[in-house]
C-alpha cells in the first residue's frame, strides 16, 4: 500500500482493497526504525491508544525521511500546532459555543446542594491569585474567612488549599481535596488548622474529619525532608489521619511500560503472561485506587464523616480517589452526562496536568504518566461488577481515552484552567463533550437500569483480587484477533435498535389497518392493540425520536457480524505495508480532505 | 450392608448452616442413606439437600461443646454446619465420612433414585452408535460399523460398535488391537463433510524399544488417506514423554513405517499433573487475602490456564489440519482416553456446527467421552478438596468443559446452549442421581445394567422446562468453522465454576435476565409486526 503523511495524520492506504488506516500524529507515542531487512526498512510505531503498527519501507532513505518527519510531527512545540486548533467539524460559532456550555460546573454544585448553610462559593481565586492551578470558582466552608484561606494556601504545596469537590447531601458530609502541607518536620500553620476545623464544623454528623493521604507512608515521610509532608494529628484537632498507599506517577509509568512489554510479546505463554501481569504491578495499582475510593465512600456514606483527600500536589492520586469515590456514591456520575461532569470537575477544572501527563507537547518524559488511563480502567473494573449501574458502555470509556490523547478537541489541552483561558480554547477549538453527546447512542449500555441505581445508590464493590481483570479491550484495542468474534454488547444494541424500529413499525401498521378497517366497515376504529408493554426495567427514553418506518427497517436489520475470525486485513500488529515511493512532500502540507475520526472502538468488535 | 449401620445419629436439632453470600439457616439436620438434609421446618426457607457422593472432604472444629463440620463439596462449594453437642457432631462427621466414600458402585444413589418427573424420551436410547452411523452413511460409504468388539473382548474400553474403514476386515482389527495400547485400535471420531477428511483416535502404538511394527496398523490408517495425500498424526505428548513411553512398551509411529504421515507432538499434561493443578487453582480461588500479587502468582503456579491454552491449541491444530490443510488426522496420547478425547471433541466443536446445539453437544459427550471410554468413575472419584492421595483422579473432563466455555465466551451467539449446561455436566460428572456418568466404559455400564436400573441424565435434560433453562438466548445458527483465539489475553478464568461460591452473582444474574428480557421483547415485537403485516396484505387483497 501507500503511506501518506499529512499535517495531522499518517495515512496508509492498502493498494489491493483501498482500505485505509489513519493515525493522528498526536497518538504516536514512539517511532522506531529497526535494522534493514531484505524486504526493506521496518518502521514500528507505537500509539498512545495502544495500537502498534509495523511498516516496511523499501528504500532506506524514504524510511529515514518518514522516520524523522514523524519524530518532528509527533511532538509539537507549541499548543498552536495541536490538531484541535485546525480541526473543523463544520460547525458554526453558535454550535461551538453551545458545545462548550454543555457542562456547567456551577449547576453541578447546585445539584449537590451547594451553596448551602455550611458551604459557600468564594471569589478568592477569581484572578487565579491564590492558586493558579485551581479553577476560579471554589467552594469552602462558610466559616473559612479569606485570611484563613490565604494562610492555608501558603502552607500547602502549589497553594492548593482544601476545597470542596463533592457534597454528600444525605449526610451533609463533604469530600474535600488539597495538596500536602508544607509541614516539614515540625512546621505548623494556624490558618490551615482552622481551615480543617472549619471543614469539620461544617458537618454536624461527625465530630472529626478524615484526612486521607493517598501516598504510601514512606513517600510522605521522605517529603518531610523537603519541607513538605503530612498533617500531624497533634496539631489538628478532630482529624483522623490515614495513609492509603497509592504509588506515584513514576511507578505507574514504569508499571504500564512493563505491562505493555509483556502483552506485546509474540507467542506469549500463559505463564509468562501471568508472571508479567503480576510483576508489572498494574492490577495491584488499580486495586489500590479502588480500595482508596471505597475507604472514602464508606467514611462519607457510612459514617457520615467529611474527608479531606490529598497526595503530594493533589492533582493525580487525589483526582483519582475523589472522582472514583464520587462515582461510587452518586448514581448521577454513572450516567453519560454525569460522567462528563465528573471528569470536567475533578480532572479538568482542578488541574490534572493533562498536557504533561499525556505528553501533548515536547516536554519532560518524566512527567508523563497514565494516571487518567488508570481512572478509566478503575471505572471499567466497576462496570464489570455492576453491569446494570452504568448508563454508558466500555466504548464510551475507550472513546474518551482516545480523545484525551488525540488533541482533537480543546477539553484536555493544557495543564489547568488558567492556561486554557490564555489559549482561548473555547473560541478556537471544539468541545469533546458535545461530540460525544451527539453520538450518545453509540455509547449506551443496554443493560443499564435506573431502577437498579435507585435501589443501590452507593456501590459496594468487592476488591478481592480476582475481581480485577486485564482490560483487553483497552490495551489490545486494535488486536482484533484477540477479541471475542461475536460481541454480546453489539448484538444486544442491535436488538434494541430493532425493537425501536419494530415499535414504530407496529404503530404505523396499526394506523394503516385502522384506516382500512374504517374504510371497510364504516365504523369508528376501536382502540388498536397496543404494542407489547416494554419490560418494566427498560429505559423509556429509548422510544423517542424514531422516524424510520419502512419495510427494510425490519427486514434488513440482521445483526452484522463477521464470524470466522482471522481477518487477514486487520491484524494490526502484523500489518506490513510497502511504501511505493509515492511519499509526497507536498502532501505533507495539505489538510486531508476528509478527516477520518478515529473510532477504534467500532472496528474493534464485530 | 444396610445404610442404617453407617448412620450413627440420623437427626440433630438446632443445627446452623453457614453458606457464603446467603443468610444462615437454623434447622434440623437429617442423614439418610444418600443425602444430608437440613430443613428449617418453616415455609419459604430453602432446604439443603446434599448428596453424600458430592462431599469431597470434611473438617471438624470444636469450640467448647459446639462442634462445627466444614463440608467441602466436589462442585467446589464449602459450607459449614454448627452442631450443638460434641457427640452428635462426631457421630454426624463419621457418618458423613463413611457414606461419602462408599466403595461399591451398586450402592450409589442412581440405583435408588426414582424419577419424580415424566420421562418423555429415555436418554439411554437417545444417542446410539447405530444412529450416529446412519448420519455418517448419508455422507459417505467409505466406512462401516464393525461388531468386532461385540463382547468387549478386543478392546474393553471401546463400545460394542465402532466405525472403521470399509476395506479393513475384523481380523485385521483384532491384529491392530494387539499393537495399540489397551487394544484401542484407530477408529473414526469425526467425518468432515465439507472435504471428506476424517479424524481418528487410538491408543499409542506398542512399538517398544526395538521399534516393533504392525503392517495391519499401517494398512488401517493408510486406508483413510486419499491417493497422494498426507495425513497428520497428533501425539498429545511431548517427544520426550513419547520416547520415554517406549521403555514401557509404548511409543509412537516412526517416519520410516508411516511415510505418509507427519507426526506432531504437543504437550498436554498427564492426569496426575492436572489433578494437582486443579487443587492449586481451587486453593488460590479460596484464598481470601486481599493481595493482588499473591493471587496472580498462585493462579500462575496452578498452571490451570496453561493447560487450557495447550488443550485448545492442540484442538485448533487438529481442526486446522482437517479444514485448512485438507488432511486426515489421527490423534493419540498414551491410553487414548484422556487428552486424546479432549482434542477430538474440541476439534469437533470448532468444526461442526451440529456440536454447538444442545442435542449435538449431548451427543458429542456421549460419543467422544462416554462411549469412547473416558474412565469417569476413576477420574471423578474425588475433586479439589480431597485429603486422600489421588489415585486415578483427574479433571480431564472439567478441562474440556472449561475449553468449551472459552470458545463459548468468544462466540457467544454460536452456541445453542448456555454456560449452565457446562456447569450442569461438571456437577453430574462428579456426583449425580443419574446413572450416565457411572462406570468407566461402555462395557462396565452394560455389566452394571445401568440402562435398566438407573435413569439417564439426558432423560432429565431433554424436557422442555430444563431445555429452556439451558438455552442460550443469543443463539443464531452459525454454519461456519469457529476459530477461537488462544492468546493468553483471550483466555479467562472460568468464574462460573471456580468463583461460583466465592462471589455474589446477584448483579450479573440480574443483568443476564435483563438481556433475556430485551431479546424476548424484540422477538415478540417482530412477530406482532409480521402478523399484522400479513393481515394487512390479506385485507388489501380482499379489497381488490
Amino acid at each position: 500500500g501507500t503511506l501518506y503523511l499529512t499535517a495531522t495524520h499518517l495515512i496508509f492506504v492498502e493498494s489491493s482493497s483501498n482500505n485505509s488506516t489513519s493515525i493522528l500524529h498526536h497518538h504516536i507515542a514512539s517511532v522506531e526504525k529497526l535494522s534493514l531487512t531484505t524486504t526493506g526498512c521496518p518502521l514500528v510505531i507505537q500509539c498512545r491508544n495502544f495500537r502498534v503498527v509495523h511498516f516496511v519501507i523499501q528504500r532506506e532513505r524514504d524510511c529515514h525521511d518518514v522516520y524523522s518527519s514523524l519524530l518532528r510531527l509527533r511532538q509539537p512545540v507549541s499548543y498552536e500546532e495541536l490538531y484541535a486548533f485546525s480541526y473543523n467539524p463544520k460547525q458554526n460559532d453558535q454550535q461551538r459555543e453551545e458545545g462548550w456550555q454543555l457542562i456547567d460546573l456551577g449547576a453541578e454544585f447546585e445539584r449537590m446542594g451547594v451553596p448551602c448553610d455550611q458551604w459557600q462559593l468564594t471569589d478568592v481565586n477569581r484572578d487565579y491569585k491564590v492558586c493558579e492551578t485551581y479553577p476560579r470558582d471554589l467552594y469552602v466552608p462558610i466559616t473559612a474567612s479569606k485570611p484563613i484561606i490565604v494562610g492555608s494556601s501558603k502552607f500547602r504545596s502549589k497553594g492548593r488549599f482544601p476545597v470542596l469537590t463533592y457534597f454528600y447531601q444525605e449526610k451533609k458530609a463533604a469530600v474535600c481535596r488539597c495538596s500536602q502541607p508544607l509541614s516539614g518536620f515540625s512546621a505548623r500553620c494556624l490558618e490551615d488548622e482552622s481551615m480543617l476545623q472549619a471543614i469539620s464544623k461544617a458537618n454536624h454528623n461527625s465530630r472529626f474529619v478524615y484526612v486521607m493521604d493517598t501516598r504510601p507512608k514512606l513517600n510522605a515521610l521522605a517529603n518531610r525532608a523537603a519541607g513538605k509532608g503530612y498533617e500531624n494529628e497533634d496539631n489538628y484537632s478532630n482529624i483522623r489521619f490515614q495513609f492509603v498507599g497509592i504509588e506515584n506517577i513514576h511507578v505507574m509509568r514504569t508499571s504500564l511500560q512493563k505491562l505493555l512489554e509483556v502483552t506485546g510479546t509474540r507467542s506469549l505463554s500463559m505463564s509468562d503472561y501471568l508472571v508479567g501481569l503480576e510483576s508489572s504491578g498494574w492490577l495491584r495499582h488499580i486495586k489500590a485506587i479502588v480500595d482508596a475510593a471505597i475507604f472514602l465512600t464508606k467514611a462519607v456514606t457510612g459514617e457520615g464523616a467529611s474527608v479531606l483527600v490529598h497526595c503530594s500536589d493533589g492533582w493525580d492520586r487525589t483526582a483519582q480517589v475523589c472522582s472514583l469515590g464520587s462515582l461510587l456514591m452518586d448514581p448521577y456520575y454513572r450516567t453519560i452526562k454525569g460522567f462528563m461532569v465528573l471528569i470536567e470537575k475533578d480532572w479538568i477544572s482542578f488541574g490534572h496536568k493533562f498536557a504533561d501527563r499525556c505528553d501533548q507537547l515536547d516536554g519532560d518524559p518524566k512527567e508523563v504518566s497514565p494516571i487518567f488511563t488508570q481512572f478509566l480502567e478503575c471505572v471499567w473494573q466497576l462496570t464489570e461488577q455492576f453491569p446494570q449501574s452504568f448508563e454508558f458502555s466500555e466504548w464510551f470509556l475507550l472513546q474518551i481515552h482516545e480523545h484525551v490523547h488525540s488533541c482533537q478537541y480543546g477539553n484536555f489541552l493544557g495543564n489547568n484552567q488558567r492556561q486554557r483561558e490564555e489559549l482561548q480554547l473555547r473560541d478556537r477549538t471544539h468541545s469533546l463533550w458535545a461530540f460525544l453527546m451527539s453520538e450518545k447512542q453509540n455509547y449506551l449500555n443496554p443493560f443499564y437500569s435506573p431502577a437498579f441505581s435507585e435501589l443501590h445508590p452507593v456501590l459496594e464493590p468487592s476488591t478481592l483480587p480476582y475481581h480485577f481483570k486485564f482490560w483487553r479491550n483497552m490495551y489490545h484495542q486494535f488486536d482484533r484477533s484477540m477479541h471475542p468474534r461475536q460481541s454480546i454488547l453489539k448484538t444486544i444494541l442491535t436488538l434494541r435498535e430493532n425493537s425501536r424500529n419494530g415499535e414504530s413499525m407496529l404503530q404505523a401498521l396499526e394506523n394503516v389497518s385502522a384506516l382500512t378497517e374504517l374504510q371497510q366497515l364504516g365504523v369508528t376504529p376501536v382502540a388498536t392493540s397496543e404494542p407489547p408493554a416494554p419490560p418494566p426495567t427498560r429505559d423509556q427514553r429509548s422510544n423517542d425520536g424514531q422516524e424510520e418506518v419502512g419495510e427494510e427497517a425490519i427486514e434488513g436489520t440482521d445483526t452484522e457480524r463477521t464470524v470466522e475470525g482471522s481477518s487477514a486485513t486487520e491484524s494490526r500488529k502484523q500489518r506490513y505495508g510497502e511504501l511505493e515511493g509515492t511519499y509526497n512532500s507536498e502532501l505533507a502540507k495539505e489538510e486531508p480532505a476528509v478527516v477520518s475520526l478515529e473510532f477504534g472502538v467500532a472496528r474493534m468488535t464485530c | 450392608m444396610e445404610f442404617a449401620e453407617l448412620i450413627k445419629t440420623p437427626r440433630v436439632d438446632g443445627v446452623v448452616l453457614h453458606r457464603p453470600f446467603m443468610p444462615t439457616v437454623e434447622g434440623t439436620l437429617c442423614l439418610t442413606g444418600h443425602h444430608l438434609i437440613l430443613s428449617s421446618r418453616q415455609d419459604n426457607t430453602e432446604e439443603l439437600w446434599l448428596l453424600h457422593s458430592n462431599i469431597d472432604s470434611i473438617e471438624k472444629r470444636f469450640v467448647g461443646s459446639l462442634g462445627s463440620i466444614i463440608v467441602k463439596c466436589k462442585d467446589l462449594r464449602v459450607i459449614q454446619l454448627d452442631i450443638p453437642g460434641m457427640e452428635e457432631c462426631l457421630n454426624i462427621a463419621s457418618s458423613i465420612e463413611a457414606l461419602s466414600t462408599l466403595d461399591s458402585v451398586s450402592l450409589m444413589y442412581p440405583f435408588f433414585y426414582r424419577p419424580m418427573f415424566e420421562v418423555i424420551e429415555d436418554g439411554w436410547n437417545s444417542f446410539l452408535p447405530e444412529d450416529a452411523f446412519k448420519d455418517l452413511e448419508s455422507m459417505t460409504d467409505e466406512w462401516r460399523l464393525s461388531e468386532v468388539n461385540k463382547d468387549f473382548s478386543v478392546c474393553p474400553s471401546y463400545p460394542a460398535l465402532v466405525a472403521v474403514p470399509k476395506d479393513v476386515n475384523d481380523d485385521t482389527l483384532r491384529k491392530v488391537a494387539t499393537f495399540r495400547h489397551s487394544g484401542r485400535f484407530p477408529i473414526l471420531s469425526y467425518y468432515h463433510k465439507k472435504n471428506g477428511m476424517v479424524m481418528m483416535r487410538a491408543g499409542q502404538p506398542l512399538t517398544g524399544t526395538n521399534g516393533r511394527r504392525c503392517k495391519e496398523d499401517e494398512k488401517l490408517i493408510n486406508a483413510t488417506l486419499r491417493p497422494g495425500k498426507r495425513g497428520y498424526i497428533i501425539d498429545t505428548r511431548t517427544i520426550n514423554v513419547a520416547q520415554q513411553a517406549k521403555a514401557r512398551g509404548g511409543g509412537f509411529e516412526s517416519e520410516a513405517n508411516y511415510p505418509q504421515w507427519r507426526r506432531i507432538h504437543k504437550a498436554i499434561e498427564r492426569a496426575n499433573i492436572l489433578q494437582e493443578s486443579l487443587i492449586k487453582l481451587v486453593e488460590a480461588c479460596n484464598d481470601q487475602s486481599h493481595s493482588m500479587d499473591r493471587w496472580l502468582s498462585k493462579l500462575e503456579a496452578s498452571n490451570w490456564q496453561t493447560h487450557v491454552k495447550e488443550i485448545l491449541t492442540t484442538a485448533c491444530l487438529a481442526a486446522q489440519c482437517i479444514d485448512r490443510e485438507g488432511a486426515s488426522v489421527l490423534v493419540h496420547g498414551t491410553d487414548g482416553t484422556d487428552s486424546t478425547l479432549q482434542v477430538t471433541s474440541l476439534a469437533q466443536i470448532i468444526l461442526d456446527p451440529a456440536c454447538r446445539t444442545i442435542r449435538g453437544f449431548q451427543s458429542l459427550v456421549e460419543r467422544e467421552w462416554l462411549q469412547a471410554g473416558h474412565p469417569f468413575q476413576q477420574r471423578c472419584a474425588q475433586s479439589a478438596y480431597s485429603n486422600s492421595k489421588p489415585r486415578q483422579e483427574a479433571p480431564v473432563f472439567l478441562l474440556f468443559l472449561d475449553c468449551v466455555w472459552q470458545i463459548l465466551r468468544q462466540f457467544p451467539c454460536s452456541f445453542e446452549f448456555s454456560e449452565s449446561l457446562l456447569v450442569l455436566l461438571f456437577e453430574h460428572a462428579y456426583a449425580s442421581q443419574f446413572g450416565t456418568f457411572l462406570g468407566n466404559s461402555a462395557a462396565e455400564r452394560t455389566k452394571l445394567s445401568l440402562p435398566e436400573k438407573t435413569v439417564s441424565l439426558w432423560s432429565w435434560v431433554n424436557r422442555p422446562q430444563e431445555l429452556e433453562r439451558l438455552t442460550n438466548p443469543l443463539y443464531e445458527a452459525n454454519s461456519l468453522v469457529i476459530w477461537p483465539s488462544v492468546a493468553p489475553q483471550s483466555l479467562l478464568l472460568w468464574e462460573g465454576v471456580f468463583l461460583r461460591w466465592n462471589r455474589s452473582s446477584k448483579c450479573l444474574d440480574e443483568a443476564y435476565e435483563e438481556m433475556v428480557h430485551i431479546i424476548e421483547y424484540n422477538k415478540e415485537l417482530q412477530n406482532k409486526v409480521n402478523s399484522l403485516r400479513r393481515q394487512l396484505a390479506q385485507e388489501l387483497q380482499k379489497e381488490r
